[in-house]
């Protein structure tokens, strides 16, 4: 039955070097439809470099990415930005334009790539704003929030154009508890009304536990895991063992 | 995706996106026309986004004074995203009251004075332990001075040169012409060291130094403030004038009279090619009258006021970098409000004083 589940995103042995030094040694691995998929490790096991080689931010040394079965490295940018359209992405400090406000950032994709009427677009933005709970920041601009703030705002425009994927690069790293599980519970209430599928980098057990569907474990750049959590915490690998009974509280 | 109205039900069909929506919204309203449509029907809708959604709401607004305007037939995953995409709920956005014109004089003139004082206050506290700093080097590391005088001094001395060549020998060419037809070649030596040294010597040295020392100052306080070092100085006791501005201050009093001078030099260098190249005058005429139209007032007044600009740029490029807010692009925007500053400050200063000093 699994097996006629298309992927949505295909990984295969992807190689990724800075220099002469290998990041990510071959990595392969399926992303199902309507699922959270977090990718954990260590710092400086590859988490960050694996997601941004498969969003082709960093220049693949060899392998394959598909996205709905169709390769992407070698894709020219017109056919990769039709791609990009359906792809949502939430950066590690936000990674939103300091020199426009808020309602300015969310309204970019929309604005530039859509033929929609000013008025729908505003919908659209004070909406988007509302579902991470800044409608009164609306006007301000990224220096006047706090980090907190900063995330749940660029979560909005990563948001803005209804993505089929949502990467999200460490989305609870450097949040309270309370704001990290709320956008948890954000992130979770995405993929159940709009079966979005996300893919999520992060070593916070917490959000593990509350939003993962699928794990995949990196160490030094090798795949050692890709499962659910209870098959990861069965499946007697010293490291992923050392990562959760370590990081338990 | 196409759209049909009978019997005051609008029914959509296929997929009401972001992509399609343009097309659909032209065609729905012309089947409406100035009719009001009762009920939507959305039992043929396959596919909806948030764009979708938003121009349900839209229409449900425009007719929710002819009377209620029902949803039917949607599918639960068509519901769902009309439920998390709705704007209907949302609270009205607060009307952001406008700043009247008197109001927005009033705010900038207070913002003025305001950054006057504190710029004011910046100001007293450099001199305070720039003087200080003369006789206790406490908190100032060793060797900064130094450092300082290469990176604000020696560095900019090949555009000053270059720069300071190039006006000498435009001066000297415009000059020449209109001197030849009144037959005094002779009068190019004395034209071209009262304007380098009186006027032209110091404030292009300055403005050079605003563009490329002031900004730097600006950009290296800003960028502190912004990642918290200043703070990080603050806590370790240390106090960021001291460490940082007093430095650079004490090497720009050194170094810019330096640059003035050698600015000088070079300028007249630069028109000396001219004056002996194509006016004939001598090497030696040449220096003689210049040397001789230039008095000791000249020189100190010259020396005096190039401290001046580099005082004044020192303290406009750390005003602007402990002033700065929001992160990188506050860094942008202060050190480009710095050198604007400082070179309009510069020129400002420099006719005050051609008028004390004439």
């Amino acid at each position: 039955m699994m097996k006629d589940i298309q992927p949505v995103i295909s990984v295969n042995n992807l190689v990724a070097k800075y220099g002469e030094k290998t990041i990510l040694d071959g990595i392969t691995v399926d992303i199902l439809p309507g699922e959270v998929t977090v990718i954990l490790g260590g710092s400086g096991c590859g988490k960050t470099t694996l997601l941004k080689n498969i969003l082709r931010l960093y220049e693949p040394f060899s392998g394959s990415v598909k996205f709905w079965g169709e390769e992407i490295l070698q894709m020219d940018e017109n056919e990769f930005s039709t791609v990009l359209k359906k792809v949502g992405m939430l950066f590690q400090n936000g990674a939103l334009l300091n020199s426009i406000s808020i309602y300015d950032n969310v309204s970019i994709p929309l604005e530039l790539h859509t033929k929609l009427p000013p008025d729908i677009i505003d919908k659209i933005i004070r909406v988007k704003v509302n579902l991470v709970g800044l409608t009164h920041a609306l006007h301000l601009f990224p220096s006047e929030l706090s980090g907190g703030m900063k995330k749940r705002a660029a979560l909005a425009r990563a948001m803005a154009m209804d993505p089929k994927i949502l990467f999200c690069d460490e989305p609870s790293a450097g949040l309270d508890p309370l704001t990290s599980a709320a956008l948890d519970d954000l992130i979770k209430e995405l993929k159940k009304q709009l079966n979005m599928t996300i893919v999520i980098v992060t070593h916070e057990l917490a959000s593990i536990h509350r939003i993962a569907d699928k794990l995949i474990f990196l160490d030094a750049g090798k795949m050692l895991f890709y499962g659910t959590l209870e098959a990861a915490m069965k499946a007697n690998i010293p490291q992923i063992d050392t990562f959760f009974r370590v990081g338990r509280f | 995706m196409s759209c049909k109205f009978v019997n005051s039900v609008l029914s959509f069909e296929g997929e009401l996106t972001a992509r399609n929506l343009p097309k659909l919204m032209v065609e729905a309203s012309s089947l409406i026309g100035k009719n009001k449509p009762s009920m939507i029907d959305l039992a043929g809708v396959q596919a909806i986004d948030s764009a979708g959604v938003a121009y349900l709401d839209q229409i449900q607004i425009q007719f929710a004074s002819k009377g209620i305007l029902l949803l039917k037939g949607s599918t639960p995953e068509t519901q769902a995203v009309i439920d998390t995409f709705t704007s209907l709920k949302l609270p009205l956005p607060i009307p952001v009251a406008k700043i009247g014109f008197f109001e927005s004089i009033g705010s900038s003139v207070i913002e003025a004075y305001e950054s006057m004082y504190k710029a004011a206050l910046l100001a007293s506290e450099i001199y305070y332990w720039s003087f200080v700093g003369l006789f206790n080097h406490k908190g100032q590391r060793k060797g900064s001075l130094i450092q300082q005088a290469a990176l604000l001094g020696s560095q900019a001395l090949p555009i000053v040169a270059l720069l300071s060549f190039i006006i000498g020998f435009i001066l000297s060419l415009q000059s020449a012409v209109q001197l030849r037809n009144f037959g005094a070649n002779v009068f190019i030596a004395d034209l071209l060291a009262v304007t380098m040294v009186r006027e032209m010597g110091p404030m292009m040295t300055a403005i050079i130094i605003a563009g490329r020392s002031g900004s730097a100052i600006a950009s290296e306080i800003a960028t502190m403030q912004v990642t918290e070092e200043i703070d990080a100085l603050k806590m370790m006791a240390l106090s960021p004038i001291r460490y940082i501005v007093v430095p650079k201050f004490h090497a720009i009093s050194v170094v810019m009279p330096i640059l003035v001078a050698f600015s000088i030099m070079v300028g007249m260098i630069g028109g000396g090619i001219i004056a002996l190249g194509y006016l004939g005058l001598s090497l030696e005429t040449f220096l003689k009258r210049s040397i001789e139209i230039i008095t000791l007032k000249d020189l100190v007044v010259s020396m005096g006021k190039s401290v001046v600009f580099a005082w004044v740029i020192v303290i406009i490029g750390s005003y602007f970098g402990f002033q700065v807010k929001g992160g990188a692009e506050g860094v942008g925007k202060a050190t480009t409000a710095s050198v604007v500053a400082s070179i309009f400050a510069v020129i400002v200063l420099d006719a005050m004083f051609s008028l004390l000093y004439l």
